[in-house]
């Protein structure tokens, strides 16, 4: 399947992926709007780690073998037939918060005003996720 | 054609299922199901009895799904006996099932115990969708209002979780000295007891149901301590065993649970067993025992169903993990949570509601408790799975940014590649 | 602490309408311009930290930030203006040196702005670069006064008898000039190394000594040896394709270089062969050179160490008395000779060195061109012209004034990303070049700056031969000196004299 890779050597944790990746994920998918008038803002869909000069964005690696399907009690992470990613339903989901205690990456994250979990869902049929569109440096890479 | 029987209808029989007809196989499967229902998903009756979900959400597999995925499946039709010589099993209904691979993936039964008044009306279990529904009636009927949960496990406090969306008066009554006693430390519990009496749940720990008492339904229950407490309704939830009564006499090895190796193969050539029917390796402690959750019967399921096509795969073992939420607080556990000798090193970090907890021993993870802020839990999951050495980094464990970027460059890239089957 | 005078040089405007506080400006800027209030969930900025290098406004995706020159508006004044009084306001109050990067950006002429090329109309005919072969191809190196050859009787074949003097062969005529691994980073000195091999051309170390994983690029690398001698050793002087002796640099002639300690990490110490954190100290002279026949010495022990099997060449910077220089080193037995003009860059020089030392390159070439083919000996050393070259046009122009070809250095860099703030000396390049902090040189993504890299030159190239497709040449050696193909505009008698081009407007 088309995945996104991490070089995290050329990471520069400037953050757009995850500001892309809120505003991917707002109503009007505009990133001022997004930002300014859509609250609760949506959360974005990874995690960018930092330490010291090192730093990569992460999000779901969408796994061969995923605890997460293993682990949802409701049937609400299931893997597309077609693209082979792990998706998210959210009107399954029931935040139970098994997948968490799970994902050996830690990139489920929970949604407190919807009481269900939020994940990278690979921007649902975007060309190219929003996060390695908007790269700068090509640290991530979409193939 | 190849006949494979499958016995149960849980996520490991599920999952079984699902493995085997992913890979394209056209076996002959049967299934017989205890269950009038189709496949549901059990944990979410006490969403179902909180009235958080409708009872169509249960079916998390489709209603379809024995047409789907060609099954032929007998419900309310259990097993009661099996042949091995002959490869045959019988069922309630007395008929006969031959098979040429079985699977057994008959779950766990709630454990009752022997009190007397067990029989009353309004004395429930707490495990399947009709105890759901006919603790629902009950409520309604019965008008009861004074409901004592006997078990402050897992099934007691969803069972109590539920219920407080009912407006009753609600005893929870737990033997050991504080609720979840098995899954958290003493810390994450206390956290847990305030906030349900908070919500006026009375807890009372250190105490059991000594007596049942009414004329034909419940009215009262006496307690070891003596106390008498009058009520309307009585759950028992005090754990569950693996239902293996009906093998008995087979032939097939069973210890608490069915005794199986790393391809959940028993002692008995082409009878598979997963789920919380088995005794499964506790890969921390090393020893087998059953571990009751979810994600270890849909582990151990599609294993079973790969090797009864004749794959050789391996399901190494698990450890004890849970996710509870009570009252709006998270809380996420796992492996060791109250370790006892000195061959533990313990990093605990507290602020307000929130509170980790991480234990290691011989700089390896074995164990940590989130409360509140159950973030990235998982992160420790792949820790205690993959034993790795955590030493170059132990002091950073509670850092609020801790994530995968302290953890060697070299696993870190290997995690990743593993993941996604490199 | 008593009011500081000086004024910001750039005024940092944000549209609060666009800005959405995602601190992208905040993580991205070294100098810390701009600050994050928690508070408030806003971003602010200070104009004073400002270096104008415009990484924030690349960066910012709601395109809320413009970065514009500071409104300091004293009385109008020809003499005493901002910038004059800004340099005053500073070394009043530090009492120090000046210190800037880059080339030197005084007003002085730039003589290829003012020089035009030919064209050929009806009476010869002009080539169609796209249907027609065109070289480009360039060698480097003493070339042999006549060539013997000797032809085989039965296959009618012919071969080159003369042993013929080490060369670099240059696909294009353009290399990248010597930018030293301290004064840029590794991925920098990466990007560079890969291009080059790309292209088909050459880079230089510069004299910070090769990093181990570059030796693998050795075949289109040209190795320095300057004053500090740093990193040279066997290894290093055979790793290249020729080896270059820097005497000067166009920036900062006549005097040193000096990487402060801060910037001599573990891998720049190990490969400078010097110890971590100690000053990297270049002196102003090779103190074993203090004549020609002294440069003799060095050229023939380096000859030697590599067998005679590389160009041995000599850098200088563009002085007045350049083209008497330029033959001393001929006859040296330099096999090129590379001059570096006013405008050269540099990681650090004094502001005062930099802007009011040496001569513009246009007047070096054609100076040095007329000496050696005056004295005969133009075959016996290539000339490669450096300092300030912005694009083909000018790359053309220096080949047709009497250069066999250019380094580019600050064109270099910029395909890379700079923005030429100048702040090369401060360690703190925000587009990770000019730097050794880890957590800016990632910045600069190898794979992306030398493509970057490759596709300027491959621009250059292919206008190079636009160019001399409409001149009627259709290899570049044949416009090597062809002076008649220049025609200078608004220049003064004595300045078309140097240049030896007629003005504009005569004929042949
Ligand atoms: C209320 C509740 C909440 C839970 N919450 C969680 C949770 O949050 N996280 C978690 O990890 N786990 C949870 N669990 C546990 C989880 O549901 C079990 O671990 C899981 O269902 C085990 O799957 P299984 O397939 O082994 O067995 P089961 O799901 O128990 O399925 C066994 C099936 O076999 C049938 N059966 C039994 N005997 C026979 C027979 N002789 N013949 C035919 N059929 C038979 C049973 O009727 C049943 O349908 C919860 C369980 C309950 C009851
Ligand atoms: S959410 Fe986690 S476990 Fe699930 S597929 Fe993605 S990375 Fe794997
Ligand atoms: S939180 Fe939602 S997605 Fe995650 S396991 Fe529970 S139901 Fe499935």
């Amino acid at each position: 399947m088309k995945r996104i890779y991490i070089h995290e050597e050329y990471c520069i944790g400037c953050r757009l992926c995850e500001i892309h990746c809120i505003a991917q994920h707002s109503r009007s998918k505009k990133l001022i709007k997004a930002f300014k008038e859509e609250f609760p803002r949506p959360l974005p869909r990874l995690v960018v780690e930092e330490s010291g000069y090192i730093s990569f964005a992460l999000q779901c690696r969408h796994c061969e073998d995923a605890p997460c399907l293993s682990a949802c009690l409701t049937g609400a992470m299931y893997r597309d037939e077609k693209t082979k990613a792990v998706l998210h339903d959210k009107d399954k989901c029931v935040g139970c918060w098994m997948c968490i205690m799970v994902c050996p990456f830690g990139v489920i994250k929970r949604d407190e005003n919807n009481k269900i979990v939020s994940k990278c869902d690979l921007c649902n049929g975007e060309e190219v996720p929003a996060c390695v569109a908007n790269c700068p440096n090509e640290a991530l890479e979409y193939r | 054609m190849e006949r494979f029987l499958i016995i149960g209808s849980g996520p490991a029989a599920i999952s079984a299922i699902e493995t085997i007809r992913g890979k394209g196989s056209k076996v002959e499967i049967t299934l017989l199901s205890e269950e009038p229902y189709i496949p549901y998903s059990r944990p979410l009756i006490s969403y179902l009895l909180a009235g958080k979900i409708e009872e169509e959400r249960l079916f998390y597999k489709g209603r379809d799904f024995y047409e789907r995925y060609g099954v032929k499946a007998f419900l309310e039709e259990p097993a009661v006996e099996v042949n091995i010589r002959e490869g045959i099993v019988y069922s309630t209904k007395g008929r006969k099932f031959t098979y040429d691979k079985l699977l057994i993936a008959a779950g766990g039964k709630p454990i009752i115990p022997a009190v007397e008044g067990k029989e009353l009306k309004g004395v429930f279990t707490f495990t399947t969708l009709n105890d759901a529904k006919n603790i629902a009636k009950y409520l309604e009927v019965e008008k009861a209002e004074r409901v004592l949960i006997v078990g402050g496990g897992l099934i007691g406090l969803k069972a109590t979780e539920a219920l407080l969306e009912w407006n009753l008066n609600i005893t929870l009554v737990e033997l050991a000295d504080r609720i979840l006693s098995l899954t958290l430390d003493k810390k994450a519990s206390n956290i847990l007891q305030w906030r349900l009496e908070k919500e006026s749940v009375k807890v009372i720990t250190s105490n059991t149901v000594q007596e049942i008492r009414g004329q034909k339904k419940v009215e009262e229950v006496s307690l070891r301590s003596g106390e008498i407490l009058p009520c309307d309704m009585l759950i028992f939830a005090i754990g569950v065993a693996p239902s293996v009564s009906f093998l008995r006499e087979s032939g097939v090895e069973i210890n608490r649970g069915i005794i199986v190796n790393e391809k959940m193969e028993t002692n008995i050539p082409n009878i598979y067993a997963a789920g919380d029917v088995v005794e499964i390796k506790n890969i921390i402690s090393g020893k087998n025992q059953p571990i009751a959750i979810w994600p270890n019967a849909t582990e151990g399921g599609k294993v079973a169903g790969a090797n009864m096509l004749g794959e050789d795969k391996f399901y190494p073992g698990t450890f004890p993990m849970n996710s509870v939420e009570v009252c709006g607080i998270p809380t996420i556990s796992m492996g060791l949570t109250e370790p006892e000798g000195n061959d533990y090193e313990v990093f605990s970090k507290e602020e307000g509601i929130n509170y980790r907890k991480v234990i290691l021993r011989d700089n390896r993870v074995v164990g940590a408790v989130f409360v509140g802020n159950i973030e990235r839990a998982g992160i420790f999951c792949g820790l205690i799975k993959d034993h790795l050495d955590v030493s170059p980094f132990k002091s950073r464990l509670l850092d609020d940014d801790f994530g995968l970027i302290y953890l060697p460059r070299e696993y870190r890239k290997r995690k990743i590649e593993e993941a996604i089957g490199l | 602490m008593p009011l500081s005078t000086i004024f910001p040089e750039f005024k940092i405007i944000r549209d609060k309408e666009k800005c959405i506080a995602c601190q992208v400006c905040v993580r991205q800027c070294a100098f810390e311009a701009h600050i994050y209030d928690p508070e408030k969930d806003e971003v602010y900025s200070d104009d004073s930290k400002c270096v104008g290098c415009h990484r924030c406004e690349a960066l910012c995706p709601t395109d809320a930030l413009n970065i514009i020159k500071y409104p300091f508006d004293i009385k109008d004044n020809k003499n005493w203006t901002p910038g004059i009084l800004n340099d005053i306001y500073r070394q009043a109050e530090s009492g120090a040196i000046i210190l800037t990067g880059m080339g030197c950006d005084k007003d002085y002429p730039i003589y290829w702005d003012r020089i035009l090329l030919n064209a050929s109309q009806v009476t010869n005919p002009s080539i169609d670069p796209l249907r027609e072969p065109m070289e480009l191809r360039t060698f480097i190196g003493r070339k042999p006064r006549y060539v013997e050859v000797e032809r085989s009787q039965e296959r009618d074949t012919v071969k080159v008898k003369t042993q013929l003097p080490p060369q670099l062969r240059l696909e294009t005529p353009i290399m990248f000039s010597a930018m030293s691994y301290g004064s840029i980073s590794f991925n920098a000195c990466q990007a560079l190394a890969r291009a080059a091999e790309e292209i088909g051309t050459y880079y230089n170390t510069g004299e910070g000594g090769l990093h181990p994983d570059l030796y693998k690029f050795g075949a289109n690398t040209i190795v320095q040896v300057a004053s500090g001698r740093f990193g040279v050793h066997p290894d290093y002087l055979n790793a290249g394709a020729a080896i270059e002796i820097k005497i000067g640099q166009g920036a900062k002639p006549g005097i040193g270089g000096h990487l402060p300690g801060e910037k001599v990490t573990e891998e720049i110490s190990r490969t400078r062969m010097i110890p971590t954190g100690t000053d990297a100290l270049s002196p102003a002279p090779h103190h074993d050179i203090y004549s020609i026949e002294d440069l003799r010495q060095l050229i023939y022990a380096l000859k030697e160490a590599t067998e005679y099997k590389k160009p041995v060449g000599v850098k200088i910077a563009a002085v007045h008395n350049v083209a008497a220089i330029a033959t001393g080193i001929a006859r040296a037995g330099a096999d090129f000779i590379t001059i570096d003009g006013l405008r050269g860059g540099t990681g650090a020089a004094p502001q005062v060195i930099r802007d009011n030392v040496g001569i513009p390159i246009e007047l070096a070439i054609a100076v040095v061109d007329s000496r050696l083919r005056e004295e005969g000996i133009r075959e016996e050393v290539s000339l490669i012209a450096a300092g300030g070259f912005r694009k083909s046009s000018d790359v053309i122009k220096a080949i047709a004034l009497g250069a066999d070809a250019v380094y580019i250095g600050t064109a270099a860099l910029a395909a890379m990303g700079c923005h030429v703030c100048q702040k090369c000396y401060t360690g703190k390049c925000n587009w990770g070049i000019a730097t050794q902090d880890p957590y800016l040189s990632k910045r600069l993504n190898p794979n992306i700056a030398a493509r970057r890299l490759v596709n300027l030159i491959n621009a250059w190239s292919k206008e190079l031969k636009e160019m001399l497709g409409g001149m009627g040449i259709n290899a570049i050696e044949s416009l090597r000196g062809n002076r008649e193909h220049l025609r200078g505009v608004g220049l003064e008698e004595w300045e078309l004299r140097l240049l030896g081009i007629k003005p504009a407007g005569e004929g042949w």
